[in-house]
């Protein structure tokens, strides 16, 4: 992507994984992400909060669950109650008008992206599964200790274990993201995503859909965003609704 | 159904091929599309089903047969677009779901009775 054309991603919920034909009969593994119901929930413009950035929601939130002051942000937006919120940072140009729903095709089929996500919690791990350590010797005296990552420095200089050293500890549940996978099939209608190979985190984790960062986005992509056009009708509805409940 | 059957679903329902019924211990015909240079053409692989993997579209089935003395099994994805058809040739009756052991077998030994009667079969069906 282009410094000058950077767009907002997207929140999805990943599915599970599965496998599609191609038309030559490879087999290709993807990965199901759905989005559902993505809107812009608020804009930070750079009068207001000095830089530019787009709040998008995700999902729809039992409102009983959704505290006070969370509710009243929804409400200024107009929009339902969500599941998940994530700021993109955006430049001016590419900001969206609040309310705005944006469709899975926002993303195209064969283009690239980076999803972001928080991994799968491992616990506390050895140094074998952490770090890809060969562990010590099955026999030759080794006793015990078959899976320790054995010395973890040198002699009396310089007396100490180096900062940074590969042990073991926790492992998993933090934010990884793949960049430049490829997106096999968009399914609008679904809000259906299906990008090939894997993609961070456990089945309904969350993730964050954006254009790859270290390739060249192909043309036509939609700028600034997809949005859909059955829900630019229903918010230029919605202010009547909610003024009458008020 | 959820979201992934329903994906599996419509991708299985998008191969549009009629595939016969067919269970372990019957012989099949597989007829797959080979591609020689530019030119594709389709070869048939003729033998017993000695297992089936029913998993929506990752489905699959191996096949075995006795090419020049030498037994050669191959597994086939159940709704690739590579396959183009399977033929039924002959029913065979078992009572396992594996095979496996025809692998130790040979010649007279490795043989499997025709079934007559039982699922699929229309004179057994309205007899049940």
């Amino acid at each position: 992507m282009q410094m000058d054309k950077v767009r907002t991603g997207l929140i999805a919920q990943k599915v599970g994984m599965t496998r599609v034909f191609t038309p030559e009969g490879e087999h290709v593994p993807v990965t199901v992400l759905k989005v559902e119901t993505c809107q812009v929930v608020s804009q930070k413009t750079m009068e207001k909060d000095g830089y530019t950035a787009l709040q998008l929601g995700v999902g729809t939130a039992k409102v009983k669950n959704v505290s006070k002051a969370q509710r009243g942000h929804f409400a200024k937006a107009k929009v339902e109650p969500k599941k998940k919120t994530v700021e993109f940072r955006v430049p001016a140009e590419a900001l969206v008008d609040v309310g705005a729903e944006i469709g899975v095709d926002h993303f195209l089929a064969g283009q690239t992206v980076d999803v972001t996500g928080t991994s799968i919690g491992k616990g506390f791990a050895g140094s074998m599964k952490r770090w890809n350590f060969g562990g010590l010797r099955a026999t030759h005296g080794v006793s015990v200790s078959h899976r320790s990552h054995g010395s973890t420095g040198n002699r009396q200089d310089p007396g100490r274990t180096f900062p940074g050293k590969k042990m073991a500890g926790h492992l998993g549940a933090e934010r990884v993201t793949t960049q430049n996978v490829k997106v096999v099939r968009v399914d609008v209608e679904q809000g259906l995503i299906l990008i090939k190979g894997s993609v961070p985190g456990p089945d309904q984790g969350w993730v964050i859909v954006q254009d790859a960062k270290k390739t060249k986005a192909p043309a036509g992509l939609p700028y600034p965003a997809a949005v859909r056009k059955g829900a630019a009708v229903e918010a230029a509805a919605e202010p009547a609704v909610t003024e009458t409940q008020e | 159904m959820n979201v992934l059957q329903k994906l599996e679903q419509d991708e299985i329902a998008s191969v549009s091929k009629t595939i016969p019924e067919f269970s372990p211990g019957d012989t099949v015909k597989v007829n797959v599309k080979v591609v020689e240079g530019t030119r594709e053409r389709v070869q048939a692989f003729e033998g017993v089903v000695i297992g089936k993997k029913n998993a929506g579209i990752n489905s699959s089935f191996t096949v075995r047969k006795i090419s020049y003395g030498e037994g050669v099994e191959r597994v086939f994805p159940l709704y690739s677009p590579r396959i183009d058809s399977v033929e039924l040739v002959r029913r065979g009756d078992v009572r396992r779901a594996k095979l496996y052991y025809l692998r130790g077998l040979r010649g007279k030994k490795a043989r499997i009775a025709e079934r007559t009667t039982g699922h699929g079969l229309g004179e057994a069906g309205s007899d049940e």
